[in-house]
């Protein structure tokens, strides 16, 4: 506000600015993944298309963590409840809506509904759900909390296993009859078949892909995964002015006092009942979008598992429980360095070997013979060839020294205010006193 | 032991003949004259927890405006009725009244919501929010605490104005306890003295009718206490508050209460002005060689 | 804080629950109704309507298609059966309840690695019983590692009684070296942080230890202990041989049912139940007569004492996982005994049902914890009366759902108010 043409101290450069800014980040986070896959894809001599499918998967897989996490956080980040049922809100999504939008013709029969619909009530029983388990529930102490919406995960989890319901929902192999891809419906005249006649922006998409050899599949599922980041990208703006404002702030307040946000005159445990339906909402949207449809679509209980909420939790505390910058950060990387990119990494560090002419004998099928053997390279190849499982020891680990080191997550700890309007000093109105110094 | 004598109590309709002794202040004075509004009642308050018996039968009321001081010994009951008052307990028998409306057993955020305002003997600031964030809590009716009305365009621009016009009263009231250096400072760095000024500029900024202070002072130097006690004096003129405040500095209920209640095991021993409880032998006994 | 006396009886507890509300008096109804017809089922005796005799009800639509029962057929002996399983499947979950509900109290989290404490007992105390009965003859390699046929093992108790002795020791004494060890690195140095933070670290041990053994053992699902030349006892057959002629002529053959069944009982699962009534008579012992039993009595009994005390000395600690971690150990040891199968994520599928027992018994209570396995242990078997054929795979889910309904009425369990002195 000053006349003075000098920057003074208080005002950051514009670099700082613009790096401090979250967007940034999260598009040079996304960067960063992409030359990472495109490096070690191409290391291993992927032809085109498979390059282009393996960053494909990978930014499919991050986006929708993004959004589990985006709705986990809401829960746990700002209102401190600790759900730990996310697989079975994200199981309702995705079963509700195959079951409302398969062809009623097919095993198991669904309704036909348009899929559009189909989506909608998906995220509508996964409130529903989440409420019949919240009302309760939300009374209880947090590990009480953790321990009913474990149970009621696998309760869902269980029924949609079951052989009894087996003509609704398919049963333990799964619900077969999908509905149609969203985007084969717009790109092809036949949605059901991929050799059909492309309609008029399918030969657009199409086209595009030639030059690099990318087939209809690649491209098709290349369209639905930029879909799903758009859906992210409203996810997460309909978040952030949700968390910055007032009824955000009352969230953080309930998280770290519930009392005092009661004496202050909060109805506590009707924000909560909210936070807690907007959460699962976008749980099942999150189910939905990963299971019922698109390149991953399989809709069968093993999915969805408790392993799976474990997964979405140690995204969120990676990213920084409380932010929602924090939870896209987190899911990407997750999805991306602990989960896509161990196996490519072992086969990069196998083909490395090879061509440092280092000869990796074949791995041993057990970890006493590997040892027994005292040769390294043994156990490097039982390592390598073991790198699934290794990964999951490694994120438990991480998750360990997460909470011994770094429990704000990648970000640190970082102050956001949940208001509006900017609470800087800037704010101050005009005609105060000049800035109260007085000591107190 | 005697309970305080129910006459003692005026009824809010009853006439000024059923008044104790006279008493000093101008304001007194002049408040005689019109009929007293007594916006916060209890009536024969009891609370068990198991075997024990926390408050055995409290009655007294509060005067509107009037900044009334409660005391007693370690034990004798304070916090708990003011648990019962503000629904964090729920009395085994008896009857809070505030404005004339029951509201024995309600839930703490209605109380709240009512105009009957606490604060907490340990500071209940939320530490990993900013002061200034605190503050813009604390505000009843904000509508963006509608999650729908922050989202959507069209409403979310009412919800901003709300906002920016909660701000500015939150940086009045944090001039007002000049404590408005501090805004940007996460609650959880404040010193002692620092958070008993926030939380009672946080609860100002509910807008209350009646405060419930629960040790207000307790940590807070000689030279913040003096200025506290002119803001609340401020607030009693100007806003209409009415302050009900215990304590344990004598000095300070003494000098500045106008009428004092006291509580010993449970039960209301005495109330009146402050000369009158400083002569009360029993009330000197209850306290056996504490601070008078 | 004084010892509490068993003031109310078990009825009037009942009595007073019921009328807490009309959420629990349906469920006391509900349970009522089910007592009646369990009766009626072990006499064979039954009822059966269809709302498609009645006159004008049966063309309504959804109505008029309804029909139900009471009673029905059950042979004496299935049911006896689901009891004995019950009971068994009950003692594994109750010791290792035990564990979760110490540390619950005295360290003041919900170990969700627990499980796989379990899954780390059986692992390493079977891997010992292997390779002590298979020595020699047998591969070694294949010994450690559980590969080797069950019936080529000759792993049971009548064949190679000494390699399951040590072996349940081995599987005693890995799991609470683990479980120290695991304190010492992860837990310690975070021992004053919050519950949910200890939590969340408790899953990040569950991940490492789960997948370690996975790792080691890989990741298939085998079948460790045979039946082979087990000895066995058909009770139910044995029942008239025993019991005077005299008497079964004097009972009425209303209450004789017509068909017994069977109700085999082999020397595994008695093992189990002397091994772990031994084990727990035991803990009984130190927790009653020893000095650092009566402490740990009291921090587990009172977990506001115990946060109020602060932090326990390392002393109780070090105990406290010794014992829990020890017993399940055990545990998981005697489930493979019994049931046979053993996998790397055995222990993590049985963690929401010890949960259940840990809850429903209270949280500190170490008599609760064994009543509340016993619970669940039959809960999950005796449901099995009312779920049969394809509703069979609902008995855990009415485990769950007990769990939640005890939580929602009753938070501080069933035994709460019977204090473990």
């Amino acid at each position: 506000m000053s006349d003075d043409p000098v920057q003074t101290n208080d005002e950051p450069s514009l670099f700082t600015q613009v790096v401090r800014n979250d967007a940034f980040k999260v598009a040079v986070l996304l960067a960063g993944i992409w030359l990472l896959f495109y490096a070690l894809s191409a290391f291993l001599e992927y032809p085109t298309y498979g390059v282009v499918a393996t960053i494909r998967r990978v930014t499919f897989l991050s986006a929708v963590y993004a959004i589990a996490v985006l709705a986990l956080n809401i829960q746990w980040g700002y209102t401190g409840l600790f759900n730990i049922g996310v697989a079975g809100f994200m199981a309702v999504g995705a079963y509700t809506t195959v079951i409302l939008s398969a062809d009623p013709g097919g095993v198991p029969p669904g309704f036909g509904l348009p899929l559009p619909i189909g989506v909608l009530g998906g995220i509508l029983a996964a409130v529903v759900i989440g409420l019949v388990a919240a009302l309760p529930a939300l009374r209880l102490d947090a590990d009480y909390l953790a321990i009913v919406t474990v149970a009621f995960s696998e309760i869902i989890r269980l029924t949609l296993n079951s052989p009894v319901l087996i003509d609704i929902t398919g049963g333990a192999s799964g619900f077969d009859n999908l509905p149609t891809s969203p985007v084969q419906s717009i790109l092809l005249t036949d949605p059901g078949s991929i050799i059909s006649e492309p309609t008029a922006l399918g030969s657009f998409v199409f086209g595009l892909g030639e030059p690099l050899d990318l087939t209809r599949i690649v491209m098709i599922n290349i369209v639905y995964t930029l879909g799903v980041l758009v859906v992210l990208l409203l996810v997460y703006l309909v978040l952030e002015r949700a968390g910055k404002s007032p009824f955000g702030r009352v969230l953080k307040a309930i998280r770290e006092d519930e009392v005092a946000a009661q004496s202050l005159g909060k109805n506590t445990q009707s924000f909560k009942v909210r936070a807690f339906a907007l959460g699962c909402g976008l749980m099942g949207l999150a189910g939905i979008l990963w299971y019922a449809m698109g390149p991953r679509a399989s809709v069968v209980p093993a999915n969805f598992r408790p392993e799976l909420t474990f997964y979405i939790f140690i995204a969120l505390i990676l990213g920084g429980a409380g932010s929602n910058t924090g939870s896209i950060i987190g899911g990407a990387v997750f999805a991306s360095l602990l989960y896509e990119a161990p196996p490519l990494l072992s086969d990069v560090a196998v083909k490395l070997l090879a061509d440092y002419n280092v000869a990796l004998p074949s791995a041993p099928d057990n970890v006493v013979v590997t040892l027994s053997t005292g040769d390294p390279l043994a156990v490097v190849a039982f390592l390598l060839a073991n790198i699934d499982t290794l990964r999951f020891m490694f994120m438990g680990a991480l998750l360990v020294l997460l909470v011994q080191y770094k429990p704000d997550g990648i970000l640190g700890d970082r102050t956001e205010t949940a208001a509006a309007v900017p609470l800087s000093d800037d704010s101050r109105p005009t005609n105060a006193n000049a800035g109260g110094e007085t000591d107190e | 032991m005697s309970n305080a004598d129910d006459s003692n109590i005026p009824e809010p309709d009853e006439e000024l003949d059923a008044e104790p002794e006279s008493r000093d202040s101008p304001t007194e004075e002049a408040a005689k004259t019109t009929p007293k509004s007594l916006p916060l009642r209890v009536n024969n308050l009891r609370k068990e927890f198991g075997g024990i018996t926390a408050v055995d039968g409290a009655t007294f009321a509060v005067e509107e405006r009037s900044l009334t001081g409660l005391i007693g010994p370690n034990g004798a009951g304070k916090s708990t009725t003011f648990n019962c008052i503000t629904g964090v307990h729920e009395p085994t028998s008896g009857t809070v009244h505030f404005r004339d409306e029951e509201i024995t057993g309600e839930s703490p955020h209605k109380i709240a919501q009512r105009g009957l305002v606490r604060t907490f003997q340990l500071a209940r600031e939320l530490e990993e929010m900013t002061v200034l964030e605190n503050m813009m809590l604390a505000p009843g009716g904000q509508s963006g605490e509608s999650a729908t009305r922050s989202v959507l365009p069209g409403l979310r621009s009412t919800v901003v104005e709300e906002e920016e016009a909660v701000r500015e009263r939150a940086w009045e009231t944090l001039e007002f306890f000049e404590i408005d250096h501090l805004a940007q400072e996460l609650a959880g760095n404040l010193s002692g003295g620092q958070r008993k000024l926030l939380e009672l500029a946080r609860a100002l900024m509910t807008d209350p009718d009646v405060m419930l202070l629960d040790e207000p002072f307790a940590g807070v130097n000689p030279t913040l206490e003096e200025k506290l006690l002119d803001r609340i004096h401020e607030l009693r003129e100007t806003e209409g508050l009415t302050f009900l405040l215990v304590e344990h500095d004598m000095d300070l209920i003494m000098e500045n209460c106008e009428h004092v209640i006291v509580m010993h095991q449970g039960r209301v021993l005495d109330e009146g002005p402050p000369e009158q409880i400083t002569e009360n032998e029993e009330v000197i006994e209850a306290y056996l060689g504490g601070t008078v | 804080m004084g010892i509490e006396n068993k003031g109310q009886s078990t009825v009037e507890r009942g009595v007073a629950f019921a009328r807490s509300g009309p959420g629990g008096a349906l469920v006391a109804a509900f349970a009522a109704f089910l007592v009646v017809d369990l009766i009626l089922k072990l006499l064979g005796l039954g009822a059966s309507f269809s709302l498609a005799t009645v006159p004008v009800v049966r063309e309504l639509p959804v109505l008029g298609g309804l029909s139900g029962g009471i009673g029905g057929a059950i042979p004496v002996g299935q049911f006896s059966s689901y009891v004995w399983n019950g009971l068994v499947i009950g003692l594994v979950i109750g010791l290792a309840s035990i564990g979760l509900s110490l540390t619950y109290s005295i360290l003041n989290f919900a170990n969700f690695a627990h499980g796989d404490y379990l899954t780390t007992g059986a692992f390493s105390g079977w891997a010992v019983a292997y390779v002590i009965a298979g020595f020699g003859s047998l591969d070694l390699v294949n010994l450690v590692l559980l590969r080797t046929p069950p019936g080529d093992v000759g792993a049971n108790l009548w064949l190679s009684p000494l390699a399951v002795v040590l072996g349940l020791v081995v599987s005693i004494l890995a799991t609470l070296v683990f479980a120290l060890a695991i304190d010492r690195v992860v837990y310690r140095p975070i021992r004053d942080a919050d519950g949910i933070s200890l939590l969340i670290a408790s899953v990040g041990v569950a991940f490492a230890l789960r997948y370690l053994i996975s790792l080691v053992f890989g990741n298939s699902r085998r079948i460790v202990t045979s039946t082979e030349s087990l000895p066995s006892v058909n009770v139910v057959a044995a029942i008239p041989d025993l019991v005077p002629d005299a008497i079964i002529n004097v009972i009425p053959s209303v209450l004789v049912p017509s068909n017994a069944g069977s109700l085999i009982v082999n020397a595994h699962e008695v093992t189990l139940i002397v091994v772990a009534v031994l084990l727990m008579l035991g803990l009984h012992y130190l927790l009653q007569r020893t000095k650092l039993g009566k402490a740990m009595r009291a921090m587990a009994d009172n977990r506001d004492l115990a946060r109020v005390t602060g932090i326990p000395t390392e002393r109780v600690i070090n105990t406290t996982w010794i014992i829990g971690a020890g017993l399940t150990g055990a545990a998981g040891f005697l489930l493979v005994l019994s049931q046979g199968g053993l996998g790397f994520t055995t222990g993590w599928r049985l963690l929401l049902l010890i949960f259940a027992a840990v809850i429903m018994g209270g949280i500190g209570s170490i008599y609760g914890a064994i009543a509340g396995g016993l619970v669940i242990g039959l809960a999950s078997r005796v449901s099995l009366v009312w779920l049969q054929g394809d509703w069979s795979a609902f008995a855990r889910p009415t485990a769950f759902l007990l769990m939640i309904l005890i939580l929602l009425f009753r938070p501080s369990g069933i035994f709460s108010g019977v204090k473990t002195t």
